[in-house]
């Protein structure tokens, strides 16, 4: 059995390093970028981000003051007991999104849509999102947090079939010179790039593969792979460097996932996971263990249901 | 070419101000105030007289809403500390600077070219951007002190008036001087030149968006 504390305790403490600590995959790829850049004022930006996760570190204060949304992904062994079952550990999830937005602090984003009002705890209606999958052998349960920034460069589109790899590239480049301008996307950002499914699948895959696959990942599919290299170089084309400078690329990297959709259509959904891109992942085994994990590893063959009867 | 690094001390004088050029490294010593949409929209739009003389605080606004807690007995605590996108500020500009006597703008992404020529050029007022964007953990190191928060009840900590006591504060970066010159209108005209090229042999989709065409009553299929 899970121990609801547990879950309690471990989420606190994954939204503590979600805040402060980047993930080493991206601040490598940064780092990379950085070495790669000539043009003076958009290395000195790239720079500036690095001594600012340093100082994140020494200081345990966060990264970026909008910490996002807070939000959780939570993967759950088939044979996973959980205490209260899942709606304990909803409610330990909710509990502990307040107490870290107050302990941290994380700025108290959520508000209601209309009113405007802030409960000041990041939880209230439908907030924080939780979104659970299932792998068929297991009885451990690993706990993801993600603080999702990037509200510019996220966007949707119903394309058709006779569009094509044409449609595809030419709606990621309105994307990228929309919102990469000025820096307004917070580039360079991990891009994620949902194709198929139904409106709601497209969306939801996209952000999953912006916000839960490393940088340097790649699709198993080597033609979804291979789509995934052209989406990059071609922001890459765009020239457009950290805060709009002209000299770089706006992606860190391009994540692709697809879903059998209508034969009619192909829906595409663009979504930027912010230069703080924040995340952090553990798993609770039944005997108390917690087990620090760098990968949040969702796509799985069975999370893209590949051979499942 | 190298940067240029300024320190600047806030209060900021027309001297120091007319030093500065598009594209310098700055940091800021001195007292600075947040306000945003809600502080423009009380104040102006309500006619709601500032909780303080903000002229009398600082001539430097920031668009920012802090990472922080205030504890029962008013002790604030901030973490991190990031600016917030100007640009949906722009139709205040007119009003705030004749009521704040704001010479110093920071905030992200900077303002539209015509602001600059309208708003700020004649109220003799710079724009600085804040870098990255997501330095807070640097900036938030900046903050020596929380003077007060004013107007927490009335609207939150997002949007009150943080009154900060800052030394080193930054990097920032000048986007638009005492000229008008902007640092992002220029890199916005390098990267328009390449436009046509990215799309270029990239067929366009079989069905337009409403409004995608600049003429509406082109039909869209």
């Amino acid at each position: 059995m899970i121990a609801l504390a547990d879950i309690e305790r471990t989420a606190i403490e994954l939204m503590r390093r979600a805040a402060i600590d980047l993930p080493e995959d991206v601040r490598a790829g940064i780092g990379r970028m950085a070495g790669a850049t000539t043009e003076p004022l958009s290395r000195f930006v790239l720079e500036a981000l690095a001594e600012n996760w340093r100082a994140a570190e020494e200081d345990r204060r966060p990264i970026c003051a909008d910490t996002g949304l807070p939000r959780w992904y939570v993967k759950a062994g088939n044979g996973a007991a959980i205490e209260g079952g899942f709606v304990g550990l909803a409610g330990a999830l909710r509990r502990a999104t307040a107490r870290a937005t107050a302990d941290i602090p994380l700025r108290p984003n959520r508000v209601h849509p209309l009113t405007r009002h802030d409960p000041g705890t990041n939880v209230g209606v439908l907030a924080p999102e939780i979104e659970i999958g299932f792998e068929p052998v297991g009885d451990w349960l690993d706990l993801i947090a993600v603080h999702k920034g990037g509200l510019f460069g996220s966007d949707w589109r119903m394309l058709f079939p006779g569009d094509g790899r044409d449609g595809i590239k030419r709606f990621f480049l309105d994307c990228l010179l929309q919102s990469g301008r000025r820096g307004l996307a917070c580039q360079p950002a991990i891009f994620g790039i949902g194709i198929g499914g139904s409106k709601d699948t497209c969306m939801a895959i996209g952000k999953q593969a912006a916000c839960l696959r490393l940088v340097g990942d790649r699709h198993p599919d080597p033609e979804v792979a291979a789509l995934e290299d052209e989406l990059l170089s071609l922001a890459g084309a765009t020239g457009i460097g950290p805060m709009g400078f002209a000299g770089g690329s706006p992606a860190l990297d391009c994540h692709v996932e697809v879903a059998h959709t209508h034969t009619g259509g192909m829906p595409v959904s663009v979504h930027a996971f912010c230069l703080a891109s924040r995340r952090a992942v553990a798993r609770l085994h039944p005997d108390g263990r917690v087990e620090a994990r760098t990968d949040p590893a969702w796509f799985t063959p069975y999370q893209r249901r590949e051979g499942v009867e | 070419m190298t940067l240029r690094h300024v320190s600047l001390t806030l209060p900021a004088g027309d001297d120091a101000l007319a030093g500065l050029r598009a594209g310098d490294v700055v940091t800021l010593s001195g007292r600075l105030y947040t306000g945003r949409e809600g502080v423009y929209r009380r104040v102006l739009d309500q006619g709601i007289a500032p909780p303080v003389d903000l002229a009398s605080l600082s001539n430097a606004n920031f668009h920012c809403s802090p990472a922080a807690t205030v504890a029962a007995d008013g002790t604030a605590r901030i973490g991190a500390v990031t600016a917030t996108a100007s640009f949906r500020f722009s139709h205040w500009l007119e009003r705030w600077f004749a009521v704040s006597g704001c010479r110093v703008m920071i905030g992200k992404g900077g303002m539209a070219e015509e602001d600059y020529r309208r708003h700020f050029v004649p109220h003799r007022a710079v724009y600085l951007t804040t870098v990255g964007y997501g330095t807070g953990a640097l900036l938030g190191r900046g903050v020596t002190r929380v003077q007060a928060v004013h107007w927490l009840e009335e609207l939150g900590i997002a949007q009150a008036i943080w009154v900060l006591e800052v030394r080193d504060f930054g990097p920032l970066l000048v986007e638009c001087d005492l000229a008008g010159a902007s640092l992002f209108a220029g890199m916005d005209r390098a990267i328009a030149d390449r436009v046509e090229a990215l799309y270029a042999g990239l067929k366009p989709p079989a069905l337009a968006r409403y409004g995608e065409t600049t003429d509406r009553r082109q039909p869209i299929v």
